[in-house]
């Protein structure tokens, strides 16, 4: 073969261009996450002392005070959240990728389910509002948890339709020559084996309705004290974030800012938890 | 032990396609049987007839008989229970990904229930020294991830798997075509043991393996069976001239 210099050389060069500009891209994509969480380090770090993860609010016009019930509030929500939400997210992806391929009904459950994750969370709040408040004739942290279980199942059902639809048929046939009945197959083969990319699909819904402060506005409702009871008003972070940045005062305004950087901070820590819980019975070599 | 299988009239599609027709076949117990011929002739269709693996198609369907032992299959018998009856080994290694080497093997005792640990390290030892893998993973049973295993290693721990539920009859539908020729050599010899306490089916593309593995073989040929004669027969002096044709080399 003919050696060519000029066609070596231009190959480097395009080669140098394109890592150049896949870096360029990346750099793109991180530098807002960054921008936020150094500008949110650098405006609520200094509010944040251990009154704010152990005290409830002051009353307007005094100064101090921190979120506790918020930080314990959300966690309430968010726990009765995926309790609803998880299970019945994919249990509905089971049905899409395992059981329903191609029914009528399936195909009913996939539309419906991109649009209800196109829904604007006020609408959820509403839907919740009339179906959970407007019976119960009070606002609860119930009503709050069902706003964002809403909120889960079409993510949830959505990525583990698509995690399972990407385990390899010679899976599930290897279970069913076994003897393996369908049922056991699915739960214990197929899910199993798409449990990484199901749990990733979980955690994302939960981080995303973590953040969300439209849903809850009027199904928990908030609340100045501490509550962990499931039939009355709840506080939770991003609530008390909304209410604090509206507020014309100084401190509140620190507070909020403390409360947004503690919410993310939590966040990161609840998805690293349950990635490094999950990641810990996954054996060497396994892929 | 194995038992024989006597398939009568059986007819399966694929949709509109006819893909086995009229296929009449009796196969001997404890014997390996070698199933030849071109690519989409219906072999594999029917040998996944023989443990109803065919009907997880949704648009696929069968008509006739198999009778299995005592037990007419596609009569009031459960699939489950058949297959638990008539283990299988596909054309490419399957184990399960997240699982080790020892739940592997022993995969189709704990999902159908069975957890006593006694036993199964018995039986994983058992149908693991029966594969010929034994010497080769009994460090890193709980170890390794089945998936981390070589190709070859991983064709005879699915063999293994299959061996542990002790089944009568072993479907393998070309289970040496993924493998190079050493690994290839040890799942012939491996057949070539098991013979004796199984009934193998043994799907094959490769023609000398028919001859070195089994006893007797079938000639498909366009979803019908041409000839089903002993191997001796079929590959010296085959009474059908389609048979002679395709395995002198002339088409297939």
């Amino acid at each position: 073969m003919r050696s060519n210099k000029m066609h070596d050389r231009m190959r480097t060069v395009a080669d140098g261009a394109a890592t150049g500009l896949a870096v360029l891209a990346t750099i793109l994509v991180v530098a807002p996450l960054i921008a936020v969480f150094v500008y949110l380090i650098y405006k609520g770090a200094s509010s944040l002392n251990v009154d704010f993860f152990t005290k409830i609010p002051k009353p307007v016009g005094e100064s101090g005070g921190g979120m506790a019930n918020s930080i314990v509030g959300s966690a309430v929500l968010l726990s009765i959240a995926s309790v609803l939400g998880i299970p019945l997210g994919i249990g509905g992806g089971i049905y899409l990728a395992e059981f329903g391929r191609g029914t009528r009904l399936a195909n009913a459950i996939r539309f419906t389910a991109d649009v209800l994750n196109g829904v604007p969370s006020i609408v959820m709040g509403i839907a919740a509002y009339s179906l959970v408040v407007v019976p119960m004739k009070h606002f609860s942290a119930f009503a709050g948890g069902v706003a964002l279980a809403i909120m889960m199942v079409p993510t949830v059902t959505r990525t583990t339709e698509e995690m399972l639809l990407m385990v390899p048929n010679s899976i599930r046939e290897a279970a069913l020559g076994l003897g393996v009945p369908n049922w056991r197959s699915v739960l214990s083969i197929t899910l199993k084996t798409a449990s990484p990319g199901v749990i990733t699909g979980c955690m994302l819904a939960f981080a995303r309705v973590a953040g969300e402060t439209a849903p809850l506005l009027f199904t928990a409702l908030g609340n100045q004290f501490w509550s962990v009871n499931m039939n009355r008003e709840i506080a939770a972070l991003p609530l008390q974030i909304y209410i604090y940045a509206l507020s014309p005062y100084d401190d509140q305004h620190r507070l909020a800012w403390a409360g947004a950087l503690v919410l993310i901070v939590l966040i990161v820590l609840a998805v690293s938890l349950v990635r490094y819980v999950a990641s810990r019975g996954i054996l060497k070599g396994a892929s | 032990m194995g038992v024989g299988i006597e398939v009568t009239n059986l007819n399966a599609w694929y949709g509109a396609n006819h893909t086995l027709q009229d296929i009449n076949l009796p196969i001997p117990a404890n014997h390996a049987t070698a199933l030849i011929g071109p690519s989409g002739c219906g072999k594999s269709t029917f040998v996944r007839c023989l443990n109803r693996m065919h009907e997880t198609n949704p648009i696929a369907r069968v008509t006739g008989s198999v009778r299995i032992g005592e037990i007419d299959i596609y009569a009031n018998a459960s699939p489950v229970e058949i297959r638990r009856r008539v283990g299988m080994v596909f054309q490419r290694p399957n184990p399960f990904p997240t699982m080790s080497i020892y739940d592997n093997v022993c995969s189709g005792l704990k999902l159908n229930g069975y957890s006593n640990r006694k036993q199964l390290d018995e039986i994983v030892e058992r149908s693991l020294r029966h594969a010929a893998l034994w010497d080769e993973v009994k460090d890193d049973l709980k170890k390794k991830s089945g998936a981390s295993l070589s190709g070859g290693q991983q064709q005879r721990m699915c063999i293994a798997r299959a061996l542990a539920v002790d089944p009568e009859v072993l479907l393998m539908d070309e289970p040496a075509s993924a493998l190079d020729p050493v690994s290839t050599s040890k799942i012939e010899d491996l057949i070539f043991q098991l013979k004796s306490q199984y009934t193998i089916v043994i799907v094959t593309h490769n023609m000398q393996q028919a001859a070195r593995v089994a006893e007797k073989t079938g000639f498909f040929l366009n979803g019908r069976m041409v000839e089903f004669d002993s191997t001796h027969k079929i590959f010296t002096n085959p009474s059908d001239k389609r048979t002679e044709d395709y395995i002198t080399g002339r088409f297939g």
